[in-house]
């Protein structure tokens, strides 16, 4: 059973993404939307957390709310993929439950 | 046609600075007429919602602490509650209600719902669940 | 499901760019459970500027398109004063302002979709 995990909120605000991580189990996925988007981002205090969690777990980042925010996709931490709503869709139609880390 | 699904109530978030764990109480206690496979799930600051001695007297709202120990009556005897949130947080079991429910598979024994749990215990558990809501 | 409500967090402008896609791929939504603060995206009262958005009059169209079930719960309503003209009527209010295509009901409406559904997903903060 994978789950897909959402997280909505900045690592720098909330603990979402930390959490998430921490019960994200191996094969799961992460989509980070609205203010969670910032958790893609490279070079940051929770990149490295990030791209460790790559290794088992795989990441999406909603590309419409980072065009929001003016951030581009060079800006990212490599691997990570970059959906729209219809990719939203996708996950959480292609796995077998969805958990929000609000 | 009706099959049971497994539903967890997620909650992260301590009582009274929000209504986030009034109102997900209040989505327990409807959903226990639906006979699914309920379980409950306090971690990070949910840990916080299952504090014994809470007087709110002085803030003027409603204390709404005594539900927590009414949910053995609507069938909810799964309530995990994970160790490291507690840890971080300086707390133990014994800072907690304690809660139970009858057994009426066990001639109505008393038994305690509060599981307390692992992070990854608490993981496995959320990964094998229908339906999860987080308030 | 819809946890907030609108303007003030993105969770209800999220959920409706999610259902408008699902629907746009031919899947069914087979309801949209407003709860907590969420229950003020069905008032009909709302003027937002005229520039941006209007976030009930989206959901009200996506509804009227699709037919679909937007559900506000009844308990969080009274709280927040959302209100039909039966709720109106039996609490002695003297207004309702519920929005056309929104419609008040009970939390069961909430877990039955979460029975009857392949999938749930919560929007909030």
């Amino acid at each position: 059973m994978a789950m897909l995990h959402t997280v909505n909120k900045s690592p720098f605000e909330r603990t979402a993404l930390q959490s998430c991580l921490g019960h994200a189990l191996d094969g799961a996925s992460v989509l980070l939307f609205e203010d969670g988007v910032y958790g893609a981002l490279k070079g940051t205090g929770v990149s490295g957390e990030v791209a460790e969690a790559m290794g088992r777990v795989k990441f999406y980042v909603l590309g419409p709310d980072l065009r929001a925010r003016g951030l581009r996709e060079d800006r990212l931490i490599d691997g990570i993929q970059v959906v729209g709503y219809d990719g939203f869709v996708d996950l959480v139609t292609s796995h077998d439950n969805v958990q929000a880390w609000l | 046609m009706s099959e049971i699904k497994k539903f967890m109530y997620v909650n992260r978030k301590a009582p009274y600075g929000t209504i986030y764990a009034l109102e997900s109480l209040e989505v327990v206690l409807i959903g226990a007429a639906f006979d699914q496979d309920v379980s409950l799930a306090f971690l990070d600051d949910g840990v916080f919602q299952l504090t014994k001695d809470q007087d709110t007297s002085g803030i003027g709202m409603k204390n709404f602490s005594p539900t927590y120990a009414a949910l053995g009556d609507y069938d909810v005897t799964k309530i995990y509650v994970e160790k490291e949130s507690l840890e971080e947080r300086g707390l133990t079991l014994d800072d907690l209600q304690h809660l139970t429910y009858e057994d009426e598979d066990d001639d109505w024994a008393e038994k305690d719902s509060i599981r307390l749990v692992t992070r990854e215990e608490l993981a496995r558990i959320m990964d094998e669940q229908d339906v999860l809501l987080s308030f | 499901m819809v946890n907030e409500g609108p303007y003030n967090h993105q969770a209800s402008d999220s959920a409706y760019q999610f259902t408008k896609a699902a629907l746009e791929k031919g899947h069914e939504i087979f309801r949209v459970f407003f709860y907590h603060d969420g229950v003020y995206n069905g008032t009909r009262l709302g003027v937002p500027p005229q520039d941006d958005r209007n976030i009930t009059q989206l959901w009200q169209e996506l509804a009227e398109q699709h037919d679909l079930d937007l559900v506000v719960c009844v308990a969080a309503a009274q709280r927040r004063g959302i209100l039909d003209p039966d709720e109106a009527k039996r609490h002695g209010k003297d207004a309702d302002n519920i929005a056309p295509r929104f419609r008040i009901s009970g939390l069961g409406q909430l877990i039955e979709a979460g029975i009857k559904a392949d999938r749930l997903v919560v929007f909030g903060d």
